[in-house]
């Protein structure tokens, strides 16, 4: 019995290669991990989450349960290459052990177990074995199959653009490609000799000895094989391939409670290599309808990963978080944007020195921050008084002369400048002593809740005017209206809120479905995300967000955003409305002085009767 | 003998018809309100010399003989061509035969809803100046919401229009001559009142307008350079931001009533007749004529012409000239058809 | 004086000398942001500025102070502001205000003219 041929070097210093390049690449990012991750990192090797992690791991990187989800084609694609190569391989060591009793072999053993093993009686079980093994072998044949079509013609695949291509890419790609028609041949060659083949392997064999001289291309086809093997796991870590083993460690890392910041960390590296570059994030992006292309996280990613990153292409994008919804990996895109966009905004010298050192004190259970685009659309501001005081709630304004959330600075990178002005709201709102910090923008709303430290509740009016549905303190009479909604960037994808501005609307009136809600839901176009976006772009991306919305007809476009509602203005047919202002139009006071007397803590009810007796 | 239809019976379509008819041609002429006049018959004085806007409607109207048949209330379901020429099909499922057609569906009042941090329909004390001209016409006296005689008035320029964020680039033309009669008319009604203007450029471009402009002068009415950016209703006062761009320094100004200078718009009813006719519009959405300077009644399309407003903002003397000039085209081809 | 500058005597302390006048800044902004030669002087963005609720910054005068070269008193200003965007809402000639004052940043910077 042989177990040594000398074609198995390429594959064996190939293998070797990889797997030190990868444990200095784990090892590396592991180590400028920040101390407070370190400490996650390590308590999470020894805690259950390790065991949560694999399996998310067998989940996602093998079978790629998301990417099913988001496209089932794309998904088999991905499934058949990934899962049916590790079955093989782990197949292949079974057999290998029963067949030489060993608990290890040589790695490249269980890879050329067909050349090595020719008689079949040295492997219990051997007939099943085979027909499985070449089960998978064509398994992952198609794959490599359907990927070869998706190369040619990305159409099929349902997505407009697929990636373009550099070189390390390009070898790892042909090698891969080669890798298992190489295998097959190989296979299909040596079992027309020895018959040791299965379904597949036998026929194919049969066939290609009927025209091929098999006795001498066998051993040839082994070597070429293992090269092209050697190769690809050569070239993996210059290619995006990289993104299997990164994913891996990403998907455990998060696990153990590590997540992005807006600052460009060992973490935001390690999520920039898992990218797959799969694509799914190119047909989300609404900057394509502006004629701005190679721009999405794909792009933005490789170009990190290349360091040719620009500042243009690190602009180039609206924060919108559609990509972020949708892309398979769960990476952070837009947190990574934020973070390189604060690599180039050095320039910067901003002067705060001006910000009034003392606020106004004023006592109110409820502070209400319009925003600075709130200013700009007095209908929502009036609606929300009304809605505030037909609660009797005791609330205070509190930035009516007020500075921004500091959010739009955030966005384009500038955090330390931000940070000044948080630090002044801070203040503004833990002197009014509010217990709930109610907001009507929704940009706000994801400046108080990630970058603010205040103990109190953040709430846009939307969940806000729910939860005085909920406790019947205000009573929507039903309507019958019809409604289209839009969902805000910030606050559906940007803040998890979905479900309360629908759960409003279906109360006063109808809403009617879209296929672009929810997660799907457009960027109106107005977003403060990209700075060099031109108006006309602008115009291009609202109008077409517009026609889609208002093309059932409905009686009014509503939105929950000042931003949002300011944009499509100008080009709706239809009259744009701020959820606050349909609720405006048809509150009546329905509870009792009792109910509310029960409310008065949570929501910041004022109930003056009780506070004059005392 | 052949037949016209015009569309549209603001002063364009009415002053053509009058002409068309002496010219010897029969003429329907549809409007789809319920009475002809179009937007002058909702303006009280007109600029420049401040004289009834139903003279001028008079004067118009007399020129009209048996020729013409107006039908109001006319809706317009589509226009077909025959052999002859065209047949405008009717709501009602009548037919009209016409050998030439022409548009004068005018123009519709920006709504100034549309810019929300001006208040309108927000705020009460916010009126636009076509509203004001109701007042004018019908109360004879200004009253604030609550009834009170305003002490300050202002009047804000360029409402929808010269405004990428409405849509709208161009110049509307005549409201910032409308607004500077409109601030005269207010102050000799109520001389005590003060009376602020906040404008970006003042656009006198016809005869006797500037005139106009310095008898608001002289009457102290206060024009400060720069644009309004949102306004605010605290207890029926209206607070108006702007910047005063001549001394660098932001403005609070608090009046009682704030008035909207609207501009035209072109009329989403046109959009649709030109979809029909298949005309060209302009990127500003006004019909486009074949050429600007040679012939600005001519379509492109053979017997079908235009008149007024429709092609962009204009003042009642060029409306009218514009109208005649389109009965004396209409006439050429009618000869050599 | 020479004759034929007789009128043009402007003391040069008062003027504002449009021919010696330092453009540099001017032209590395209009490359960045051509919406930038769209403004009229409108002053809506300094009417509607959060920061100018507090502080003395007008993104009008901002832009003039470019085209005329008045590099000191612009750098001062535009220190100021917090990038809100609520001025590109105001804006009727849709100048893209927020990368106009990014651009101008970035042109002191280019051009070291930033510590002045
Ligand atoms: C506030 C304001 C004040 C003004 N004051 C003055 C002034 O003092 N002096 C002055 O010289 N100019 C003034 N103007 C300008 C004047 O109003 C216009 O020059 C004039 O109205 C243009 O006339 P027109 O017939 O072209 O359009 P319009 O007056 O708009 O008339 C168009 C007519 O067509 C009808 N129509 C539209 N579509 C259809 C359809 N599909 N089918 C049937 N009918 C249709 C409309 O109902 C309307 O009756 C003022 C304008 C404004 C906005
Ligand atoms: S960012 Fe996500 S969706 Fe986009 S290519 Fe990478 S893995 Fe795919
Ligand atoms: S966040 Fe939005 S704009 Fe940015 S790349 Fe993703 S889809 Fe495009
Ligand atoms: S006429 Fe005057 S008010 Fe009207 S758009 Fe032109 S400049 Fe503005
Ligand atoms: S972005 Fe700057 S200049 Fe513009 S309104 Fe905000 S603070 Fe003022
Ligand atoms: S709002 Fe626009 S046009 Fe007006 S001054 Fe500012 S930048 Fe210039």
């Amino acid at each position: 019995m042989r177990n040594y041929d000398p074609f198995v070097l390429p594959f064996m210093l190939g293998f070797l290669f990889l797997v030190v390049l990868i444990i200095y690449k784990f090892a590396q990012w592991l180590i400028r991990l920040n101390m407070r991750e370190k400490v996650l990192f390590r308590h999470g090797m020894l805690s259950r989450k390790f065991l949560h992690a694999g399996n998310e791991v067998f989940m996602e990187s093998l079978i790629h349960r998301k990417m099913f989800k988001a496209n089932p084609l794309l998904g088999y694609m991905h499934m058949s290459l990934a899962f049916g190569w590790f079955l093989l391989i782990v197949l292949g060591n079974v057999e290998s052990r029963l067949h030489t009793g060993a608990h290890l072999n040589m790695p490249y053993f269980p890879i050329f177990l067909k050349f090595f093993v020719t008689e079949k009686e040295t492997i219990p079980f051997y007939g099943g074995f085979t027909n499985l093994m070449d089960f998978l072998l064509l398994m992952v044949l198609s794959g490599v199959f359907l990927a070869l079509i998706k190369r040619m013609t990305s159409r099929i695949f349902g997505m407009r653009r697929t990636t373009n291509l550099k070189v390390g890419d390009k070898i790892a790609l042909i090698t891969l490609w080669l890798i298992f028609p190489l295998r097959l041949f190989a296979e299909s060659l040596t079992a027309a000799q020895h018959h040791n083949g299965g379904f597949m392997t036998e026929n194919v064999g049969q066939f290609l000895a009927a025209f091929l001289p098999t006795d001498q291309l066998s051993y040839p086809a082994w070597w070429l094989y293992s090269i092209s093997l050697g190769a690809f796991f050569v070239a993996v870590p210059f290619s995006r391939y990289m993104h299997i083993p990164a994913e891996i460690l990403l998907i455990y890392l998060r696990h153990f409670g590590i997540h992005s910041t807006k600052v460009y960390s060992s973490f935001s590296e390690l999520e920039v290599y898992s990218c797959s570059r799969c694509g799914v994030c190119i047909d989300k992006c609404q900057l394509h309808t502006a004629d701005i292309h190679f721009n999405t996280p794909t792009y933005f990613f490789r170009a990190i990963r290349e360091r040719s990153l620009s500042g243009d292409l690190t602009d180039a994008c609206l924060l919108c978080d559609r990509c972020t919804a949708a892309c398979p990996v769960e990476i952070n895109t837009t947190a990574i944007r934020i973070a390189k966009r604060a690599t180039f905004s050095t320039s910067f010298k901003s002067d705060f020195s001006y910000l009034p050192a003392n606020h106004t004190r004023r006592k109110a259970d409820v502070a209400y921050f319009a925003g600075c685009m709130t200013h700009l659309t007095p209908a929502i501001r009036k609606a929300m008084i009304a809605i505030l005081e037909h609660a009797k709630v005791k609330y205070h304004f509190i930035d009516e002369q007020g500075i921004c959330c500091g959010r739009p600075l955030m966005m384009t990178g500038r955090l330390e400048e931000a940070q000044q002005l948080v630090r002044k709201n801070e203040a503004l709102i833990k002197g009014s002593g509010a217990r709930i910090l109610l907001l009507s923008c929704p940009i706000c709303l994801k400046a108080f809740r990630e970058d603010y430290h205040l103990d109190i509740r953040i709430m846009h009016h939307s969940e806000y005017i729910c939860e005085l549905m909920d406790r019947q303190i205000l009573q929507i009479p039903a309507g019958t209206q019809l409604f289209s909604f839009h969902d805000p960037c910030e606050l559906g994808r940007g803040s998890g809120i979905f479900d309360q501005p629908r759960k409003i609307l279906s109360e006063a009136g109808k809403l009617v479905k879209s296929k672009f809600e929810k997660e799907n839901s457009f960027c109106c176009g107005g977003s403060l995300g990209h700075t060099s976006l031109s108006q006309a772009q602008r115009n291009i991306i609202t109008q077409e967000v517009v026609n889609e919305l208002t093309k059932n007809n409905p009686d009014s476009l509503v939105t929950a955003c000042p931003l949002c509602k300011k944009t499509f203005t100008r080009w709706s047919e239809v009259p744009v409305k701020d959820i606050a202002e349909i609720v405006a139009e048809v509150i009546s006071l329905g509870s009792t002085q009792s109910d509310r007397e029960q409310n008065t803590n949570s929501l910041g009810i004022k109930v003056h009767e009780k506070q004059k007796r005392k | 003998m052949r037949q016209v239809v015009i569309i549209g019976g603001g002063v364009a379509g009415l002053e053509a018809a009058g002409f068309l008819g002496k010219m010897g041609h029969q003429v329907v002429l549809l409007e789809k309100e319920k009475a002809v006049g179009g937007h002058v018959g909702k303006w009280d004085r007109l600029f420049p010399n401040r004289r009834q806007g139903s003279e001028v409607m008079d004067f118009i109207r007399k020129k009209m003989d048996e020729k013409v048949s107006i039908i109001t209330e006319a809706g317009i379901k589509s226009i077909d061509t025959s052999p002859d020429g065209y047949a405008v099909v009717l709501t009602n499922g009548e037919a009209i035969r016409a050998d030439a057609i022409l548009l004068a569906t005018g123009f519709e009042l920006f709504d100034a809803r549309k810019k929300e941090e001006y208040g309108y329909g927000i705020y009460d004390n916010v009126i636009t100046s076509a509203d004001l001209e109701r007042i004018f016409r019908e109360e004879g006296k200004i009253t604030t919401a609550d009834g009170q005689a305003p002490q300050k008035v202002a009047f804000v320029h360029c409402v929808g229009s010269r405004d990428e964020k409405a849509g709208n680039v161009y110049c509307s033309k005549v409201c910032c001559v409308t607004g500077v009669k409109q601030a005269i008319e207010v102050k000799e009604m109520m001389p005590a009142a003060k009376v602020y203007s906040f404008y970006m450029d003042i656009r006198m471009f016809d005869r006797h307008f500037e005139e106009l402009y310095i008898e608001a002068q002289q009457q102290g009415i206060t024009f400060i350079r720069g644009r309004l950016s949102e306004v605010y209703e605290d207890q029926g006062k209206v607070q108006c931001k702007v910047e005063d761009t001549l001394t660098g320094k932001p403005m609070k100004v608090t009046v009682d009533l704030l008035v909207l200078l609207v501009g035209f718009m072109p009329s989403p009813e046109t959009k649709r007749l030109a979809g029909m006719l298949k005309i060209n519009i302009g990127s500003d959405g006004f019909v486009l004529p074949i050429d600007g300077h040679i012939s600005q009644n001519e379509t492109g399309v053979p017997g079908i012409f235009l008149a007024g407003a429709v092609t962009g903002p204009k003042c009642i003397a060029t409306t009218l000239s514009d109208a005649r000039s389109a009965a004396l085209q209409i006439d050429q081809y009618l000869k050599t058809k | 004086m020479k004759k034929d500058k007789w009128g043009y005597g402007i003391h040069p302390d008062r003027q504002i000398d449009l021919d010696n006048a330092n453009l540099s800044l001017l032209e590395l902004v209009r490359q960045s942001e051509p919406s930038y030669n769209l403004c009229i002087a409108c002053g809506s963005c300094a009417a509607t500025c959060t920061a100018g609720n507090l502080t003395t910054i007008s993104l009008r005068r901002i832009n003039i102070y470019l085209q005329r070269g008045m590099i000191k008193e612009l750098r001062e200003e535009i220190r100021r502001c917090m990038l809100c965007g609520k001025c590109y809402l105001a804006c009727p000639r849709g100048v893209n205000t927020r990368h106009v004052i990014i651009a101008i940043h970035e042109a002191l910077k280019a051009t070291g003219y930033e510590e002045l």
